[in-house]
């Protein structure tokens, strides 16, 4: 029980009942689109992103409580971040959930901590990854979608 | 013989599944996933044991004493899934991998054989994806069409537009008994009589029946019907595919080698006589004896009494969930197997599962491989609580008090 707990924590909740940055940008210029097949979550990302850095962010989609709340606070962590910064974001939230072992930066990470105890629930870890998995496509170009799969 | 309206000793049964008697997250557990697979009973688990510790060899080919057994043993699960069905004769049991593996057989060899440019197929809303891509890949290779029978909101087949579908051009029917989703139970006997006034045959995908209700083939009037072993408290990797002979011994074979032969030369091969044409190499003999061993248990405790028992847990279970606020059930056919598939205000499919896990409840999120079904009701997913014969009404209070615990952390 503890473990779910620590699984559904009230920012998580908030998060889910209430995702930041929740809209369609349409004056984005790096779209890409998730889908989970296992559980049939999708995202739809837009960012916009001038010299380098995300001026603005937003999603859109179908989700469980933790793929919403990690793409709400993913949007949260890295607008006006540089991109340099949004990829050492992704790779301490990506240690968090794989590396129980890993020394993380939690000022970083900020309310994406609150995710941590997806680690205890393997099943999950794709629901919490697939916003940034989307993030990654978006940045790399791949507006045609990618899939946890 | 017993009668439906014997005592049901649930109690009794469920000292034969050893897996039912264990904590799971420090909760007794509570198994509800019986669509996806059902438990094994000690019978079937001994079965297996006994057929590797003392029979295990090749069928029909060696004259040595163990080769005899297994071959034995395996005829012998042919004419237990022949006398389950009530299939005319052993030779229309062919042994597959499952479902998926039977209904690919079906569409590879009766369909290539039979389908051309324009021909159709007709499906349903309601089918599970094993019982769609078959046919949509037949249809995309002939230049044919896949029609689909549309559903009411209760998730029932609109016989009306089943009627108008079926025209010259359509080659086969192809349908699930119980929808797996739903729990729609589909009226086969009428569906196949419309089929055969105009010269259609039916395939059935039983998949969801046969582990539930007394199923005979000759009844129903289908062409071909299918179920896995593995739904059926047997083993998995196999199932029956149920073929009349006729159409059978028409079509030519799915998968070529060994005992599906009668003679080789480098020029010509003679195929082999029903059912070996269709089981190719070495089949799965241990799950073969085991599906029989499954489907004897289940026989002997009967499957009219099955079937009287799950209706009653059935309407249980929907009275208590129906009575849960923010709590919708999607599937409310009149005629219903035991299948609660539901979903929750501001609550998504996979966080209801994963909270259930914790309390020691199985159950199954997500789209159940049904996606076009999903799209039909304006759903991503759904949870969906299946029961079987060893389930109990304590379960669904069970389980009635985890959705609690699931609208608690979600409130």
């Amino acid at each position: 029980m503890s473990d779910l707990n620590e699984l559904y924590q009230e920012i998580l909740l908030d998060h889910n009942s209430k995702p930041r940055n929740f809209r369609k940008l349409d004056q984005a210029n790096h779209t890409a689109d998730g889908y989970n097949p296992l559980c049939g979550d999708r995202i739809s990302l837009y960012l916009q992103i001038e010299d380098g850095v995300i001026t603005d962010v937003g999603f859109q989609g179908v989700g469980c409580a933790i793929s919403r709340a990690s793409a709400s606070m993913m949007t949260q962590s890295i607008k006006g971040q540089k991109l340099e910064t949004a990829e050492q974001v992704f790779d301490q939230f990506h240690k968090m959930l794989t590396e129980p072992d890993a020394e993380l930066d939690y000022d970083q990470l900020g309310d994406l901590e609150t995710l941590a105890g997806v680690a205890e629930f393997p099943t999950r870890i794709k629901c919490a990854v697939l916003a940034w998995h989307t993030l990654r496509a978006a940045l790399e170009g791949k507006s045609d979608g990618v899939t946890t799969e | 013989m017993t009668t439906a309206t014997s005592a049901f000793d649930v109690a009794r049964i469920r000292e034969d599944f050893p897996v039912l008697q264990q904590m799971v997250n420090g909760k007794p557990l509570v198994y509800l996933d019986n669509a996806a697979t059902s438990q094994k009973p000690q019978s079937v688990i001994d079965t297996l044991v006994h057929y590797y510790t003392s029979d295990n060899s090749n069928v029909h080919r060696g004259v040595h004493t163990l080769s005899q057994r297994a071959t034995e043993d395996y005829d012998a699960a042919r004419s237990t899934a022949r006398q389950f069905l009530n299939a005319a004769s052993d030779q229309e049991i062919i042994f597959v991998k499952g479902t998926t593996d039977g209904i690919n057989l079906v569409a590879h060899s009766y369909g290539r054989q039979h389908l051309g440019p324009g021909d159709e197929i007709i499906i349903s809303t309601m089918e599970h994806h094993s019982n769609i891509i078959p046919w949509q890949v037949l249809c995309q290779e002939k230049g044919a069409h896949l029609r689909v029978i549309p559903i009411n909101d209760a998730g029932e087949l609109l016989i009306d537009e089943y009627e108008r579908l079926l025209t010259p051009r359509t080659k086969l029917v192809s349908i699930t008994h119980v929808s797996n989703v739903l729990g729609t139970i589909n009226p086969i006997e009428q569906i196949v009589e419309m089929a055969h006034s105009r010269g259609v045959p039916v395939l059935v995908d039983g998949a969801q029946a046969a582990p539930h209700m007394a199923v005979d083939v000759q009844k129903l009037g289908c062409d071909f019907y299918v179920f896995s072993g593995h739904k059926v408290c047997g083993p998995t990797g196999i199932g029956v595919l149920y073929g009349k002979s006729d159409l059978l011994e028409a079509m030519p074979p799915y998968q070529l080698g060994s005992e599906m032969i009668k003679s080789v030369t480098f020029e010509r091969t003679i195929y082999n006589d029903l059912p070996y044409k269709f089981e190719p190499g070495t089949p799965h003999i241990a799950g073969a004896i085991g599906l029989g061993a499954a489907i004897s248990y289940i026989s002997d405790i009967g499957m009219d009494r099955i079937f009287a028992y799950e209706s009653e847990l059935l309407r249980y279970g929907t009275e208590r969930l129906s009575a849960i606020g923010g709590l919708t059930l999607i599937g409310t056919a009149a005629k219903k197997g035991s299948v609660l598939s539901f979903v929750m205000d501001g609550v998504h499919p996979h966080d209801i599962g994963t909270i259930l896990d914790a309390e020691g409840i199985a159950i199954r999120t997500g789209h159940h491989c049904a996606q076009p079904l999903m799209d039909r009701f304006g759903v991503p997913a759904t949870a969906r609580a299946s029961l079987a014969f060893y389930n109990t009404k304590e379960e669904i209070d069970v389980l009635v008090k985890g959705i609690d615990r699931v609208i608690e952390v979600f409130s």
